[in-house]
């Protein structure tokens, strides 16, 4: 179940798009989601569907995969998708049952909405698996290395953000054998209601707290004996530099956004 | 004209040290004495709870003597001003290979110690090719350590440890968790090192087969230095050992059978070679 | 109560770039009161395979039968069935939860619906079984204790369902070498005494050798040897081949018998050796 989420994996490559500076990837990411939201009508979400798959093409990862990363969203989707045909006002009454009235307006909210959300988890499932989270992380850290003038711990928080991301894989494989350790005494994780099924977690997450602290401590040690001491005289290996592809994938982002906007006016 | 000759002083020298945890509690090390020369190769055993975990995090200042002293290559590790220097000399690899890596890059990983010692960029890049180059790990740089094996991750650290160009290597139970072909990398590697390089390594274990490959051997007990010596000196006392809630290697104990039973094979073998010349020795005079 | 394997295959996350099949078409009979060790190299899929013997794991293909009844057919109680074979997996104490030793053996007793004195008389059994002193120890923290305590203690947790076939996943990973032996020890008294069926998981010749009764070598996600651990230890060359050792004292038979001399094929434990070296020595050797 847990291995179905695509969003956070890399998928290492060297496509052109791996290839991008992962600053240009990560403010491009922002300005597509940016961009969806201001959609107004069909014509700006098929340009925003064409956009995504032909970076989803250049990076040489398969439609289909991208959108496995959808499927864990599938209730979220049917719930907002229902909510806003019921609820979204509207005009032209298509049908009505009691109070509840299906309007056209409602639908076609509906589907922008839903179509957003989806657009808006490939595209970051994009930027993920087409740049591996040290590049994210030090993109960030350096995009908001500015901030450090007001004191803003940059480097600390671009420190734990790649801890984090370093632990999932050994954190999610850790949930999964406890969990089955607990199942195989009996425990029971998927019947009951809500109360119980609460507290059927206290056998799993106890354990994995405790787990979880004994790294943190373990690491703390290592990185100490390897000299660790926080972000001052600290160098890096990998020196970014722009190159002619972030200006060509910053052309695109551009001309998309200004036919989205030009939509956008047309709609008025 | 003679030359004076003088012993090298030690690469490390524990000096009477006493580690104590918490204030009353029985001491972790208990007044150990223990010099190790430039290029040796110490084994040290002992049960879980020995102290020997304690003994190693005193090598690199992770742990600050009670008591007594320690010196890496000649420095107090009590003067704060010579935390980083000692560190960077005295590099250790710990247990549990998923706790001491960093990056989710290997090679990432292995550039973080230089990183954090303010290296230039393209020297970085030069020593972190070499130090993967040394554990033959060259294939594995973009991989992500979650998709290693033990060995290959213990590799990695010992890489990471290396590229800081340290002049001794700790290894704090580095084999525990690891299955036979991973055990066998790491210990290959390190031996390598110091065969090649002139590498010092403290090599802290409770397996007997990889003392045995060590150039002396120290035994823990509570805290305190139990027995020293040769690889075969301490692993022809069986009995000693046992008492010490620890074993020999396979072949020391085939010999205490073997005398038990009244064939005076030597007492000190160590490995099957070594036991199959014994008795071929003891069959030709027959 | 035996346990069938037929044409297992296991492949995890199929369909995406990770796919990877862990066991391949693998056909395995238990029976009972068997001590049976699982012996390969790691990723040779002897860990998934065990997970599918109380059906924590869903088989791509073929099925598992416990005692004649399908673990994944519609219909079966697979809770019931992991009562029956009780799993410990590698470090088991990470898996300790609550707040007592006693609570935490508990555990799965409670899980079973027992009523409260039948749970108690369970936990006091299995602290018997694996040597915890439950009158001093029941009530500690389960942090108060040592690795080697840690370790007893899970698998007491798995006792305490009083499974009729018990599965060890590398039961002796990471501990000193007396905590090893008394492990050993205590699982080798278990199935001497209490006649249920013990499947081990290791990478250790060494462990298993004096233990087992059969030894399955499993390579690549396939079964490679099945036989006596007598018949096993005869493939040295394969063994090392598969990344696998084979026990010192069986090394130092087989260099001898190149060597002329008459060490008996059957000789594979250190005393037995030792007696066949003596007896050789005994009479006139040639080197």
């Amino acid at each position: 179940m847990l291995r179905d989420i695509t969003l956070g994996q890399y998928h290492p490559g060297d496509s052109c798009v791996h290839r991008l500076d992962p600053r240009t990837k990560l403010v491009l990411t922002i300005a597509y989601i940016a961009a969806v939201f201001l959609v107004r009508g069909f014509v700006g979400y098929a340009l925003a569907a064409a956009f995504l798959l032909g970076a989803t093409r250049l990076a040489t990862i398969s439609v289909r995969f991208l959108l496995k990363g959808v499927k864990p969203l599938v209730m979220i989707l049917a719930f907002t998708f229902v909510l806003n045909v019921l609820f979204a006002p509207g005009e032209t009454v298509w049908l009505t049952w009691g109070a509840l009235r299906v309007t056209r307006e409602g639908v076609l909210t509906a589907l922008y909405f839903s179509l957003r959300l989806v657009f808006l988890v490939m595209g970051t499932s994009l930027l993920t698996l087409t740049t591996s989270p040290v590049a994210l992380t030090d993109a960030m850290e350096r995009l908001l290395s500015p901030l450090r003038a007001v004191r803003f711990p940059v480097h600390e928080l671009a420190m734990m953000m790649s801890i984090a991301l370093r632990f999932i894989p050994t954190l999610l494989e850790e949930t999964d054998k406890i969990m089955k350790a607990q199942m195989a005494r009996g425990a029971d994780f998927e019947s009951g209601n809500l109360l119980r099924r609460a507290r059927a977690m206290v056998p799993l997450l106890v354990p994995l707290f405790v787990s979880a602290f004994q790294r943190a401590a373990e690491l703390a040690m290592a990185m100490e004996a390897r000299c660790y001491r926080g972000g001052t005289h600290r160098t890096r290996m990998k020196v970014l530099r722009y190159t002619r592809l972030d200006g060509v994938a910053a052309a695109c982002m551009a001309l998309l956004i200004a036919l989205i906007a030009l939509e956008g006016r047309l709609y008025g | 004209m003679t030359i004076q000759q003088s012993a090298p002083s030690p690469k490390v020298s524990v000096e009477d040290a006493v580690f104590t945890y918490q204030e009353d509690a029985a001491p972790a090390v208990d007044h150990v004495t223990l010099p190790i020369a430039p290029g040796e190769f110490v084994a040290v055993l002992g049960h879980n709870g020995s102290g020997k975990s304690s003994l190693a995090k005193l090598l690199n200042a992770l742990h600050l003597p009670t008591q007594g002293a320690v010196y890496v290559c000649g420095m107090d590790t009590r003067q704060e001003a010579l935390l980083w220097d000692i560190r960077q000399r005295a590099g250790m690899v710990f247990q549990n290979p998923d706790n001491q890596l960093v990056s989710t890059i290997v090679e990432e990983d292995v550039a973080f110690g230089l990183e954090n010692l303010g290296v230039p960029p393209p020297q970085i890049r030069e020593r972190v090719d070499a130090a993967l180059a040394a554990v033959q790990m060259s294939d594995y740089r973009a991989a992500a350590p979650h998709m290693l094996s033990g060995g290959q991750k213990q590799r990695v650290a010992i890489a990471g440890v290396l590229a800081m160009a340290p002049e001794i290597m700790i290894l704090d139970e580095a084999t525990a968790m690891l299955d036979p072909s991973g055990r066998r990398e790491v210990l290959d590697t390190m031996c390598t090192l110091h065969r090649e390089r002139g590498m010092t390594v403290v090599w802290i274990t409770h397996a007997m087969d990889e003392a045995a490959v060590a150039q002396r051997v120290v035994v823990l007990q509570a805290g305190r230095v139990a027995l020293t010596g040769t690889p075969r000196q301490v692993f022809a006392q069986v009995e000693r050992m046992r008492a010490l809630k620890l074993d020999v290697p396979p072949m020391a104990e085939m010999a205490r059978l073997l005398r038990a039973r009244g064939v005076p094979v030597a007492a000190d073998v160590l490995t099957v070679e070594e036991m199959v010349e014994e008795v071929c020795r003891l069959s030709s005079k027959t | 109560m035996p346990i069938v394997i037929e044409n297992l295959t296991h492949t995890y996350m199929p369909g995406s770039p990770f796919q990877a099949t862990a066991v391949h078409d693998v056909s395995l009979t238990v029976g009972d009161g068997e001590f049976l060790g699982l012996i390969g190299h790691t990723g040779s899929g002897k860990s998934t395979l065990v997970q599918h013997l109380n059906g924590l794991l869903r088989p791509t293909a073929g099925r598992v039968l416990v005692d004649g009844v399908d673990v994944f057919a519609k219909g079966t109680d697979r809770r019931a069935i992991r009562h029956k074979v009780g799993l410990v997996f590698q470090y088991p104490e990470h898996q300790l939860f609550d707040e007592t030793v006693a609570k935490d053996i508990a555990f799965g007793p409670h899980n079973m619906g027992l009523d409260k004195e039948h749970v108690e008389a369970r936990v006091l059994q299995a602290c018997q079984w694996v040597g915890i002193d439950y009158q001093a120890l029941g009530d500690r923290s389960i942090y108060e204790l040592s690795g080697g305590q840690m370790r007893r203690v899970a698998i007491a947790g798995v006792l305490a369902m009083q499974p009729q076939v018990l599965v060890l996943d590398e039961p002796t990973a990471g501990l000193d070498p007396r905590g090893r032996e008394d492990i050993l020890t205590m699982v080798q008294r278990l199935h001497a005494e209490q006649a249920i069926t013990v499947i081990m998981v290791s990478h250790s010749m060494e462990d298993v050798a004096r233990l087992v009764n059969r030894i399955v070598v499993m390579n690549k996600g396939r079964v490679a040897m099945d036989g006596a651990p007598r018949q096993i230890f005869t493939r040295g060359e394969e063994l090392r081949a598969m990344g696998l050792d084979v026990p010192e004292a069986v090394r130092l038979a087989d260099a001898l018998r190149a060597r002329g001399f008459a060490i008996p094929p059957e000789a594979c434990l250190p005393e037995e050796v030792c007696a066949a070296v003596a007896q050789a020595l005994g009479e006139v050797g040639a080197c």
